[in-house]
C-alpha cells in the first residue's frame, strides 16, 4: 500500500538523519580533544541545526490548501507524536521544569503530572473528534458546531490570548540559548532563530512544520537523556537515571535533616530573616522609602572622590535602584519573599503540601495544567493532520510516550543536582569554588555569598535560579563542551519547535478563520495561504519586537496562558462533543464567562491583592473552568435546542465513519 | 452505517470507557496527591511512594491509559461496523 510505502520512507529518512546527527556529536568530541575551540563547536550546532530545519523547510514548500494548514491529512500516528512532542514542549520545559524541581521539591510536581495528565484528557474526550471533524482550526470546530460567526471569534479572541503570549516566551527563551551559549547578542540571536523557523512555516505551512519538528524532537530528546545519563553513571554506576535518583532521594533527605540543626545554618537563615524584615518595613514605608533610599545612594555616590574605583560600584547601584515606585514595590517584595523563604529550614524535598490552602493549590494548579493543556489550540490543531481518526487516538498515545521521555527523566535532574549541592558544595570553602558554580553565578543564574563571613558554604547563601540545573549538569557530570553544545542545540530545537506550531496557529486564526470565514469567503484557496504566509512573517516579527523588551512578566504570562485555555476553549469544546443540547448561546456565555473572571482573578491576584479562599494567581483557572461549564449548561438549557442539523453534525462527529453533517458551513 | 439503535449502544459504551479512563486517571493523579504524605512512608528502591507517583508512577499510567484508549476504542469501531473505511 502506497500509505506504508511512505511511513516506511520516513522511517529510513529519519534513521539516516539521526544517524547522521550522533556522527556530528561525535565527530565534534573528538575534533573538540584535539583542540577545535569551543566557540566554534556552539556556532556549528546551533547553525548546523537552523540550516537543517530550513532545508526541510524548504523540501517541504506548498502552496496547497490541504498541505499548508493540515501537513496534507497523511502524518502516521508515530510521527505525529514526535511533532505533538516537540510542538508542545517548550524552552520552558527543556531548560525550566528540571530547576523548579530543584527549587520546589514535592511542589514542582504539579507541572509534571499536569503537563502529562493533560494529554489524556486530550486522548479521550478531543483528539478523535477533532479528526473526524477534519477542518483547519479549533475556531472552525466552534463555528460549525455552534453556527456562525460570533462563536468562530471568541474562538479566535481566545485563541489568540493564549498563543501569542506562548509565542513571545518562546522567542525569548531562543534569544537567550543562542545569547548564553554562542556569545552573540539576544537581538541577533532572536534573529538569526526567527529566520530558521520562518523560512520553514513560511515555505512550508503545517506540512514543513511536522517534519521539522520530528527532526526537533529527535535531537532535544537526546540532547536532554545524555548529560543526565552520564551523571546517573558517575554517582550510581548504573547509566539510568530515571531509575537511580531514589538514592539521591535519600541522600538529600538525610543531608537536608542535618542541616536543619546546623548553627551556621541558623545563622545566616538569621541574616536572612533580618533582610526580609528590613524589606517589609521598606515596603511598608512607600512612597517614602523609595525617595529617601534613593538619595541616600546620591549621596553615597558624590561622597566618593572621582577616580576612586569604589564610585563604579556606587554608580552600579544607583542604576540598579528601582526606576519607580512601582518598580520598588515589585523588586522589594520579590526580594523579601526570597529572603523569607532562605530564613526558614529547608523543606523536605519529597513531602507533599501540608496545610490545607497549599494542598488545595497545588491541586487546583494541577487541574488547570491538565485542562489548559487539552485546550491549547497549537496543540489541539495537530490532531488535524492524521490520517484517520483511528490514527488520531494512537497518536495522542504516541505523543504522550514521547512528551513522558523528557518528563520522566526531569526529576531525576533535579535530585542528582540537589545530592550534589548539599553533598559536594555546600560545607566546602569560598576559595575551593567549583567552577561551574563560578561559571553560572558570573551571569546571574547562581547566587552565592557568604553572608556571615566564615569562608564556608552555607546552604542558605546558595541560591540557583531554575535554569541553572539543565545548563549547569554537563559541567557536574564533568563532560566536554560538546555536550553543553548539544544541550544549547536541545533547547533550541525546543524552542524553536514550538514557536513554529505556535506562528502557523496565529497566524491560520487570523487569515483562515477572521479574513477568509468572515470577512472575504470569495477568496481562492492559493489567496488564502499567500494571506497566511503573509501573516506569518507580520506575526513573527510582532513577536519579536515584544520579546525584545525581555519583560518580567513574560514567564509569569505563559502559565496564564493555561488557565485562558482551561476556561475557555477546553469547555467549549468537550461540550461541543459530549452534549449534543450545548447550544450556540450556551457555548458563547460559557466562554466569556470562564475568560471573563479568569482574566479578573488573574491581574487581580497578581497586581492588586485580590484573594479567593488563598488560590495563588498561577492556578487562577479554577474558577474560570468550573463557571464556563456551569454558565454553558445553564444557559443553554434555558434557551432553545440546536437544531436537527446541528445533532446531526454531532453525531457525525461522534462515529469515525462517515462523512461530516451538514452543520459544518463554509 | 450501523441502525440508530447500534450507534447509540456505541456511544453508550464510549461513555462508559471515557468514564473508567477518567477515574483512573483522576485517582493516580488527584487521589495520589492527597494522600502523598501517608505513601511516603513506603519506601521502593530509595523513592517514597508519594514522590513516585507524582514524579514518575501517575505518567506511567496515562500513557497506559492513552494506548488502552485507542486499541479499545479502534475495536469497539470495527464490533459497532463504525470503523473507517
Amino acid at each position: 500500500m502506497a500509505k506504508d510505502a511512505f511511513t516506511q520512507r520516513l522511517w529510513k529518512i529519519y534513521g539516516i538523519y539521526t544517524g547522521v546527527f550522533a556522527a556530528l556529536v561525535i565527530g565534534l568530541a573528538i575534533a573538540e580533544r584535539n583542540g577545535l575551540d569551543p566557540k566554534y563547536i556552539g556556532y556549528i550546532f546551533m547553525f548546523g541545526t537552523i540550516v537543517v530545519y530550513a532545508v526541510i523547510g524548504i523540501i517541504s514548500r506548498t502552496s496547497d490548501a490541504t498541505e499548508y494548514y493540515v501537513a496534507g491529512r497523511r502524518v502516521p500516528a508515530v510521527f505525529n507524536g514526535m511533532a505533538t512532542a516537540a510542538d508542545w514542549m517548550s524552552a520552558a520545559s527543556f531548560i525550566g521544569m528540571a530547576g523548579a524541581l530543584y527549587n520546589l521539591g514535592y511542589n514542582g510536581l504539579a507541572f509534571i503530572m499536569g503537563w502529562t495528565g493533560g494529554y489524556v484528557l486530550l486522548a479521550v474526550l478531543i483528539a478523535p473528534y477533532i479528526r473526524k471533524f477534519g477542518q483547519y482550526t479549533i475556531p472552525d470546530f466552534l463555528a460549525a458546531r455552534y453556527e456562525g460567526s460570533a462563536p468562530r471569534l471568541v474562538g479566535v479572541l481566545a485563541t489568540l490570548l493564549v498563543s501569542f503570549t506562548y509565542l513571545v516566551a518562546q522567542v525569548a527563551g531562543v534569544g537567550i540559548i543562542t545569547s548564553r551559549f554562542i556569545g552573540i547578542s539576544f537581538d541577533l540571536g532572536v534573529f538569526i532563530g526567527l529566520s530558521g523557523i520562518l523560512v520553514c512555516s513560511f515555505l512550508g505551512g503545517m506540512r514543513a512544520v511536522t517534519w521539522t519538528q520530528v527532526a526537533q524532537y529527535i535531537i532535544l530528546i537526546v540532547a536532554y537523556l545524555i548529560p543526565v545519563t552520564v551523571l546517573s553513571y558517575k554517582h550510581t554506576d548504573v547509566p539510568i537515571p530515571q531509575v537511580m535518583y531514589g538514592q539521591a532521594l535519600q541522600a538529600i533527605e538525610t543531608r537536608q535533616a542535618e542541616l536543619k540543626n546546623d548553627p551556621k545554618e541558623i545563622e545566616v537563615r538569621n541574616i536572612h530573616k533580618t533582610r526580609a524584615e528590613d524589606l517589609k518595613q521598606k515596603i511598608a514605608g512607600l512612597p517614602g522609602s523609595w525617595d529617601s533610599g534613593k538619595k541616600d545612594l546620591e549621596a553615597r555616590l558624590a561622597a566618593i572622590p572621582a577616580g576612586d574605583p569604589k564610585r563604579a560600584d556606587a554608580e552600579k547601584a544607583i542604576k540598579d535602584y528601582p526606576k519607580s515606585q512601582d518598580d520598588a514595590r515589585e523588586k522589594w517584595t520579590a526580594a523579601m519573599k526570597g529572603a523569607d523563604a532562605s530564613s526558614k529550614p529547608p523543606k523536605s524535598y519529597v513531602a507533599p503540601p501540608s496545610t490545607t490552602v497549599d494542598k488545595l493549590n497545588f491541586l487546583a494548579l494541577i487541574l488547570c495544567l491538565m485542562a489548559g493543556t487539552a485546550g491549547l489550540p497549537h496543540v489541539i490543531s495537530r490532531f488535524y493532520t492524521t490520517p484517520t481518526v483511528r490514527e488520531a487516538r494512537s497518536s495522542a498515545a504516541w505523543a504522550l510516550l514521547f512528551i513522558c521521555a523528557l518528563y520522566f527523566t526531569a526529576p531525576a535532574y533535579a535530585a542528582f543536582a540537589r545530592m550534589e549541592v548539599l553533598q559536594n558544595i555546600v560545607g566546602s570553602s569560598f576559595a575551593a569554588i567549583p567552577p561551574w558554580v563560578a561559571k553560572w553565578a558570573s551571569v546571574g543564574l547562581v547566587s552565592l555569598k557568604d553572608l556571615n563571613g566564615d569562608g564556608i558554604i552555607q546552604f542558605a547563601e546558595l541560591t540557583l535560579m531554575a535554569d541553572a540545573i539543565v545548563l549547569a549538569t554537563p559541567e557536574i557530570a564533568g563532560l566536554p563542551y560538546v555536550i553543553a553544545g548539544l544541550i544549547a542545540a536541545g533547547g533550541l530545537a525546543a524552542a524553536l519547535s514550538t514557536a513554529d506550531g505556535l506562528l502557523v496557529t496565529i497566524s491560520n486564526a487570523i487569515s483562515h478563520d477572521v479574513y477568509y470565514k468572515v470577512i472575504n469567503p470569495s477568496l481562492s484557496p492559493s489567496a488564502r495561504v499567500k494571506l497566511g504566509k503573509a501573516l506569518l512573517l507580520v506575526v513573527a516579527a510582532l513577536g519579536a519586537w515584544v520579546a525584545s523588551y525581555k519583560l518580567a512578566i513574560i514567564v509569569e504570562l505563559v502559565a496564564w496562558a493555561f488557565s485562558l485555555a482551561a476556561a475557555s476553549l477546553f469547555p467549549a469544546i468537550v461540550l461541543g462533543v459530549w452534549d449534543k443540547r450545548m447550544n450556540r448561546a450556551g457555548a458563547i456565555a460559557g466562554m466569556i464567562a470562564g475568560l471573563g473572571i479568569t482574566i479578573f482573578y488573574l491581574v487581580g491576584s497578581r497586581f492588586y491583592g485580590l484573594d479567593w479562599f488563598g488560590i495563588k494567581t498561577i492556578a487562577s483557572g479554577i474558577f474560570g473552568l468550573p463557571l464556563s461549564f456551569v454558565v454553558a449548561f445553564i444557559i443553554s438549557r434555558l434557551t432553545a435546542e440546536p437544531s436537527k442539523e446541528i445533532r446531526e453534525f454531532v453525531d457525525s462527529v461522534r462515529y469515525p465513519k462517515g462523512a461530516v453533517g451538514s452543520g459544518a458551513k463554509e | 452505517m450501523a441502525g440508530k439503535e447500534q450507534l447509540d449502544q456505541y456511544w453508550q459504551r464510549n461513555k462508559k470507557i471515557m468514564v473508567a479512563v477518567l477515574a483512573i486517571w483522576a485517582i493516580v493523579s488527584y487521589g495520589a496527591a492527597l494522600v502523598a504524605g501517608w505513601l511516603n512512608t513506603v519506601t521502593i528502591f530509595g523513592f517514597p511512594l508519594g514522590y513516585y507517583m507524582g514524579a514518575q508512577g501517575a505518567l506511567v499510567v496515562f500513557v497506559v491509559l492513552n494506548y488502552y484508549y485507542a486499541r479499545k476504542m479502534n475495536k469497539l469501531d470495527k464490533h459497532y461496523g463504525v470503523a473507517e473505511d
